[in-house]
């Protein structure tokens, strides 16, 4: 019944939005969790810059999710039916932050008084993006751990556990590290000709990559026994090695820009980096989405459904891709 | 609190959220592109003025509905998974195009706000064009796909499983084209009403500034023609439901035993556990002429619903008169506007009419929401009409009752903001403030 090269075709694109949104809506949590940071003498032009970086944008870049989870529950209703039931409560607190962090950065920008109520909308904001990172982090981690699966037992062995392990922890918190290290490393870049704002950005990038790194290192320790089909993914299979040298490669050459002060090259190294942390994600538990039993294949919708999505695709593709290059072009161009 | 009762009242409560925003960006783009055009036709600056004013009050109600919208794209799986695994394949094809429609619009919203200094005045204009058409989509789109859980089609049935998906049917379901076009033009009513509410109590209060003036004029070119068509769109669905959805229409005219020649009955309070009704005005024949254009039709009662698959009778015939009420109310108004217009007697000439347009500025939106009250509790005990039921498709996860809280005390307090915010905004800032 279902296409299985359309299938992957298709998955391949909600994996795509996914990579876009984490390295676009990604970097605006980033932007919050430097917002909360901001400190010594420029503290104010930090948080101005940092606001002006996401404002025109935040909404075109937050619909990468929305992309997401729509062409999930058509394309893999069964799978999305299952992660929102077993992962419930996660998912509704990621929501939360949403709402909170979107409508608090809208309100802060629009508030046009500097006050304290501006500065109380702008700890709303920057806590939100910190939360919502780590719970999302997590909610993706659940899955790679294979314990998704249709409820039995008590409401904690149904709705909680799955969610809640070192290993699922670990990649919360791999997350928020790695979504505040492309944002300080793309502000480098939106400081333009600003020499010391560039630099305390330049800074905060090399402590979070650091710091990401070491995270990461983290993640894979823990998931030899949190997460071991991906473990395995990860460290044994014929793409391992490739894989590992492509994210040592990108980090090392984002540091090494980042020395250079060659921040528009670093900031291709950061969104590589990210992107490969991504794929490697994704290629270790192909074909399932949710392990251990829901794939690609079995939980595809028929395939009359899966070529029409695949036509709306690529209609809607030629409507939005001048649109987002049109986007950036105005916004961008000049950082 | 019983789970699915949680449920269906964090669904209704999001969506009785989002309705209000998602409105709002349907509208408010069609009166920003309308001053910015009159501002570059005559130089006036106070068009220009209010492009920019009805931007700012559009960019925090465009957040506030890009998140409760995220919002619900995941409830619709979170609270009913089942429904989703089941209609997810047969209805994607709306949420995708939908999509699109949210990142055109989300762009070209981008576009418009920040890019006054940045882009040319023509492309300018365009972008707006653009979000405004976006809008008009989105809101389309979205409802085509609720239409067809009020008539569901495009697919067969075999074993309990979906087959034969025909996406495009299903897209082009029986209930699209009449809730499309009356959901389209509630739109423009709500915002239309709602900002000429606005400004015609700040010319009661004020001095009639030619800001107000303008104001008040563009905001009713949108919401008086649309008012004024809305009972026939209104005629056209209530139809429509009578063919397609027999079990609703009785339930929002509260009749009963099926009747022959049926009357209408205006007010009133059913009662569904003796089957009568108090109160009420009767009009002869009045319901067998709305709903089939045939005084002698007969029209079926609930007596042809088993009786544990009747919807709430009295909430949705409550709301129905509400609707109704409100409509009429609008409808009439608008022909004194358009009338006085027509003769050429300026609007802000008589107190007594500001009156009115101001106490019709709420008026839509509380229309919009008891229509869809209708339309949404008119359906249960079906979540998809005749096919699935509400109670088989909501989630496994006990204690629903806990988001349900979360969520309500989460959307007052972003009301209040909201509400406070565009307070300080418009109403509060002296009229001819310096704009940045
Ligand atoms: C400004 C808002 C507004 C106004 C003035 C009216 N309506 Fe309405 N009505 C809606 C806003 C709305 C709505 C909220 O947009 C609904 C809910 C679902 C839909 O498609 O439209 C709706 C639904 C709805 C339905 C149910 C359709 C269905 O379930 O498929 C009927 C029968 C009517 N309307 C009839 C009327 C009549 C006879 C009106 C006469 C004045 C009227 N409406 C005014
Ligand atoms: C189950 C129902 C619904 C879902 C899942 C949903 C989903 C969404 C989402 C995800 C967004 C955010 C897009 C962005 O980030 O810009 C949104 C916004 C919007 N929605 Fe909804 N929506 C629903 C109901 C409706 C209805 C009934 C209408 C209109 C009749 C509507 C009209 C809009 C419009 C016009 C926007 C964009 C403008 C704005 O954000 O204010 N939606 N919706
Ligand atoms: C934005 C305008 C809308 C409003 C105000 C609205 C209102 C409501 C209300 C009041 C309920 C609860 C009914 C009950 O259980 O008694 C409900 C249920 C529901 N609505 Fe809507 N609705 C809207 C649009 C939509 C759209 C566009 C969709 C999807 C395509 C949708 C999908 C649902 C679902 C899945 C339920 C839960 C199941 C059920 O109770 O039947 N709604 N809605």
């Amino acid at each position: 019944m279902a296409d299985p090269t359309l299938a992957v075709v298709l998955a391949g694109v909600i994996m795509v939005a996914l990579n876009a949104y984490a390295l676009l809506g990604g970097a605006d949590f980033g932007g919050g969790v430097w917002d909360l940071l901001a400190s010594g003498p420029r503290r104010q032009r930090q948080r101005d810059l940092i606001a002006h970086a996401i404002a025109p944008i935040w909404e075109a870049n937050h619909v990468w999710l929305i992309l997401a989870v729509v062409l999930l529950f058509t394309c893999f209703p069964a799978a999305f039916a299952r992660i929102a039931i077993v992962l419930h409560i996660p998912l509704s607190l990621v929501l939360v932050g949403i709402v909170l962090r979107g409508s608090a950065f809208t309100f802060r920008s629009y508030d046009s008084r500097r006050d304290a109520v501006q500065r109380r909308w702008g700890a709303v904001f920057s806590g939100a993006s910190i939360i919502t990172p780590l719970l999302l982090g997590t909610a993706v981690g659940a899955l790679a751990t294979g314990r998704v699966r249709a409820p039995a037992g008590s409401f904690a062995a149904g709705f909680i556990r799955p969610w809640l392990a070192p290993f699922t922890i670990a990649t919360g918190v791999l997350a928020l590290a790695l979504f505040a290290f492309l944002a300080a490393v793309y502000l480098t870049v939106e400081a333009g000709d600003d020499r010391e704002l560039a630099d305390d950005f330049r800074r905060r990038a090399i402590g979070a990559a650091i710091a990401a790194m070491i995270v990461a290192g983290g993640t894979l320790l823990v998931a030899r026994r949190g997460a071991p089909m991906m473990h395995a993914g990860l460290t044994s299979s014929r793409w391992a090695l490739p894989l590992h040298a492509g994210a040592t490669l990108a980090a090392v050459g984002t540091l090494g820009a980042l020395a250079l002060r060659r921040f528009r090259l670093a900031r291709i190294g950061a969104a590589g980096f990210v992107s490969l942390v991504i794929w490697g994600w994704a290629v270790a538990q192909f074909p399932l989405i949710v392990p251990p039993d829901l794939s690609v294949l079995n939980a595809a919708a028929p395939a009359t459904t899966l070529r029409f999505i695949a036509l709306g695709l690529v209609a809607g593709a030629a409507v939005l891709l001048p649109s987002l290059v049109y986007l950036f072009r105005i916004f961008k161009a000049s950082a | 609190m019983h789970d699915l009762l949680a449920a269906r009242g964090q669904m209704a409560m999001s969506l009785g959220f989002h309705i209000i925003f998602a409105v709002v960006g349907i509208g408010m783009p069609v009166l920003m592109v309308l001053a910015e055009w009159r501002w570059r036709r005559t130089g006036e600056s106070v068009y220009l003025e209010l492009a920019r004013r009805w931007a700012r009050g559009t960019a925090i109600l465009f957040a506030v509905g890009a998140v409760s919208g995220t919002v619900l794209s995941f409830e619709l799986g979170l609270l009913w998974p089942r429904f989703m695994a089941f209609a997810g394949p047969v209805i994607g094809m709306p949420f995708s195009l939908e999509g699109f429609a949210f990142f055109t619009e989300a762009i070209f919203l981008g576009i418009y706000l920040y890019g006054w200094e940045r882009v040319s005045r023509r492309a300018h204009l365009l972008a707006g064009v653009a979000v405004a058409v976006s809008g008009v989509a989105s809101g389309i789109f979205v409802v085509m796909a609720n239409a067809w859980m009020n008539t569901p089609a495009g697919f067969r049935m075999a074993a309990g499983r979906v087959v034969s998906v025909d996406p495009l049917a299903a897209l082009f379901n029986p209930a699209a084209f009449q809730q499309t076009l009356h959901m389209t033009l509630a739109a423009f009513v709500a915002t239309g009403f709602a900002v000429a509410g606005i400004h015609a109590a700040l010319l009661l209060r004020g001095p009639a500034t030619p800001f107000h003036r303008a104001a008040l004029g563009l905001a009713l070119l949108v919401g008086v023609p649309a008012a004024i068509l809305q009972p026939l769109s209104g005629d056209i669905s209530a139809r429509a439901v009578a063919r397609q959805q027999p079990a609703k229409l009785a339930a929002l005219e509260a009749l009963f035993t099926t009747t022959t020649g049926a009357p209408l009955t205006i007010g009133g309070l059913p009662d569904a556990a003796d089957g009568t009704m108090r109160f009420g005005l009767r009009i002869p024949y009045g319901l067998s002429l709305l709903a089939f254009h045939d005084p002698a039709a007969r029209v079926a009662g609930l007596d042809q619903v088993p009786r544990a698959d009747w919807p709430p009778v009295a909430i949705v015939h409550l709301a129905f008169q509400a609707m109704v009420g409100l409509g009429t109310f609008l409808a009439l108004l608008s022909l004194v506007i358009a009338w006085r217009t027509w003769r050429r007697r300026p609007i802000a000439g008589s107190r007594g009419l500001l009156r009115a347009i101001a106490i019709a500025g709420p008026c839509g939106f509380l229309a919009i929401e008891a229509g869809w009250t209708v339309t949404e509790v008119g359906r249960q005990p079906w979540i998809i009409t005749g096919i699935l039921r509400t109670r088989d498709a909501v989630t496994p996860m006990p204690g629903i009752a806990v988001p349900f809280a979360l969520f309500t005390l989460l959307y007052i307090g972003l009301a209040a903001a909201v509400v406070w915010l565009l307070y300080r905004q418009i109403v509060r800032m002296p009229a001819a403030a310096p704009h940045g």
